[in-house]
């Protein structure tokens, strides 16, 4: 009997991700989500610009890549087009958070019935590790090198407390991934979104807290410990928004 | 055959867009493209089609690459400055191989420029406008039969080439009433087997994407596409010539300047001068072939345009620098009056130089 194997809807790509970054295992809960879902066959990704940029190489299902922050508008395209087919989007905080905010923003308030999923790791990975719309306070990085300067460089952009406050999207969740426990929730929450979509509900966004040892200059520990210790208090977890589960109290 | 009905030429587009199977528009709105949205938004769901006013331009043409990528035909619709924004999407379309309409009602710029018509986006369109090597197959209708026809024929080269393809039109065809006969019903002919229509588990699974980080690979797929853009060049040229076969004097124009110049090529045969006109149909590709035959047969040509001068450069390549080409022109949202393209006429004849 098998008891542990590689999620289906992955192809035998190797990640390139490096050594301790969390997108190996958010790419795993994704495919999982879509093994349980059983939507593989229709199911259409839409990846970023940023460190997931080859997301792919790495499902199994059609992909599409996208520009910069345009994921939504590109998940609204496919999703108008095949409205029976699954459409998601797989994308990091400078391209949702800064550079997509605007198309973030707009398929969250049409309830466009698309599923993302918001890495936040606090900083621009893929481009040697800069401020990120999501950097927090204090945090030094290349671009914020005295660390963020919250009078000159402002403050970091709460994705979920945002889209969670518009009447458009059914589902918003914060999850993370840096032990166990959150990782098996995570997985919940990630089919979810999945579920929502594929029953007509609409707009189900999960964020995920993520860690980024290459470019914070940790150790993949330490970096999980920054994840527990700092990013968790800033960004608190939890279900956001759930429509479905509002309505039916 | 269909009976005429008269029509503005932007509404004349979104007809004859749907009537060729378009079921997917996404626009923003700006002056004076605004009649061929609110058409879409009015039509598309009588049709189960999509109309959808998006957050920006940039969201727009991100939209049309979704549905392009699934395999459907699809357009956008903006006027110059909107037109601006839709850049970076429309390298990735072009980069991406994928088919898709954008219509660019052309207004007076730089910066928000004006309202009134323009063809100082002839530099955008046919010379890239966005990032990267890559061209888009770009259409100047002269009338609102053609935004009708045009628009038909856009879909199909599109579809046929891979490359995303451009109406270049501007405010004054947009905006004019005309009898138009309508092109009969049809949808896309080419097979799409790129698409990303989901595996339903039975093979390999497509991507659409325009990145390529082995500089040998990224090399062979612009190796690739500027190969379909020669046979582009081969068979795709359309041009009208009027008066040409003895002309002394050869006027190039296109879109509302040819209208103009056809005028005032008539009012110099009346006196005399024999002028004729080449009237690019197809920008990019340029109808280079025609006015390298004439080049040693005139004096000179005369490029009318209502830019700083931006065709006038195609023209002098094409003819190899080998005779005098002049301006006349108008800008910022002025159209040349047929007096003055005689006027330039008057001038070439009389040997400029």
């Amino acid at each position: 009997m098998v008891v542990f194997e590689k999620p289906k809807s992955l192809t035998d790509a190797e990640f390139h991700y490096c050594p301790g970054c969390t997108h190996g295992i958010i790419h795993r809960l994704v495919a999982e989500a879509i093994d349980a879902t059983g939507c593989e066959g229709n199911a259409v990704g839409v990846a970023p610009v940023g460190c997931a940029v080859m997301a792919y190489n790495y499902f199994a299902c059609d992909m599409v890549e996208a520009a910069h922050g345009r994921a939504p508008a590109v998940a609204t395209g496919l999703k108008r087009a095949m409205p029976d087919h699954v459409i998601f989007t797989y994308q990091g905080d400078g391209d949702l958070a800064s550079i997509g905010m605007a198309e973030t923003v707009h398929a969250a308030a049409r309830n466009e019935n698309i599923t993302v999923i918001f890495v936040n790791n606090a900083i621009y990975g893929m481009t040697g590790g800069q401020m990120a719309p999501t950097s927090l306070p204090g945090q030094v990085t290349q671009t914020s090198p005295y660390g963020r300067d919250v009078k000159t460089a402002g403050y970091p952009v709460k994705v979920c407390e945002i889209l969670s406050q518009l009447d458009g999207p059914e589902f918003i969740a914060r999850v993370a991934v840096n032990n166990v426990k959150n990782v098996r929730n995570a997985k919940k929450i990630i089919q979810k979104a999945f579920e929502n979509q594929i029953a007509g509900k609409g707009f189900s966004l999960v964020e995920v807290v993520s860690s980024c040892p290459t470019n914070w200059g940790m150790t993949p520990v330490k970096a999980l410990e920054w994840v527990e210790d700092k990013m968790i208090p800033y960004y608190p977890l939890g279900v956001y928004k759930d429509r479905s589960a509002k309505e039916a109290e | 055959m269909s009976e005429k009905v008269l029509m503005k030429g932007n509404e004349a587009i979104a007809e004859a867009a749907i009537r060729a199977g378009c079921r997917h528009y996404f626009g923003y709105p700006i002056t004076p493209q605004t009649e061929l949205a609110a058409y879409m938004a009015k039509r598309m769901p009588k049709i189960d089609g999509v109309f959808l006013q998006a957050e920006s331009e940039i969201a727009a043409i991100n939209m049309v690459y979704g549905v392009s990528s699934a395999g459907l035909r699809v357009m956008t619709s903006s006027s110059s400055p909107g037109v601006s924004l839709k850049q970076e999407g429309i390298s990735y379309i072009a980069g991406s191989d994928l088919p898709a309409l954008i219509v660019n009602v052309e207004r007076g710029g730089p910066g928000l420029g004006g309202i009134q018509p323009s063809q100082s986006d002839y530099y955008q369109a046919t010379k890239g406008g966005g990032h990267g090597d890559y061209h888009l197959i770009v259409l100047t209708p002269a009338s609102v039969q053609e935004m009708a026809d045009l628009t038909a024929l856009a879909f199909d080269l599109s579809d046929k080439y891979r490359v995303p393809a451009m109406l270049l039109a501007d405010g004054t065809i947009g905006q004019m009433m005309e009898p138009v006969e309508l092109p009969e019903e049809s949808c896309s002919k080419v097979e799409k087997p790129w698409a990303v229509t989901g595996t339903k588990m039975q093979r390999k699974h497509n991507i659409v994407n325009s990145l390529y980080l082995v500089p040998e690979e990224l090399e062979r797929t612009n190796m690739e596409r500027f190969e379909r853009y020669a046979e582009i060049e081969k068979n795709e040229v359309r041009y009208e010539e009027f008066m040409t076969e003895d002309a002394d004097v050869c006027v190039v124009a296109f879109g509302i300047a040819a209208r103009v110049s056809k005028n005032a090529v008539v009012a110099a045969r009346k006196e005399g001068i024999k002028a004729g006109l080449i009237r690019p149909i197809t920008v990019w590709p340029f109808p280079k072939q025609p006015v390298a035959d004439i080049a040693p047969r005139v004096k000179g040509f005369v490029s009318v345009e209502l830019s700083m001068g931006q065709m006038i450069d195609d023209i002098r390549l094409a003819c190899g620098c080998s005779k005098p080409v002049s301006l006349c022109n108008r800008v910022g949202g002025m159209i040349p009056t047929p007096d003055e393209v005689l006027d330039a006429i008057r001038k070439m004849n009389g040997g400029l130089a």
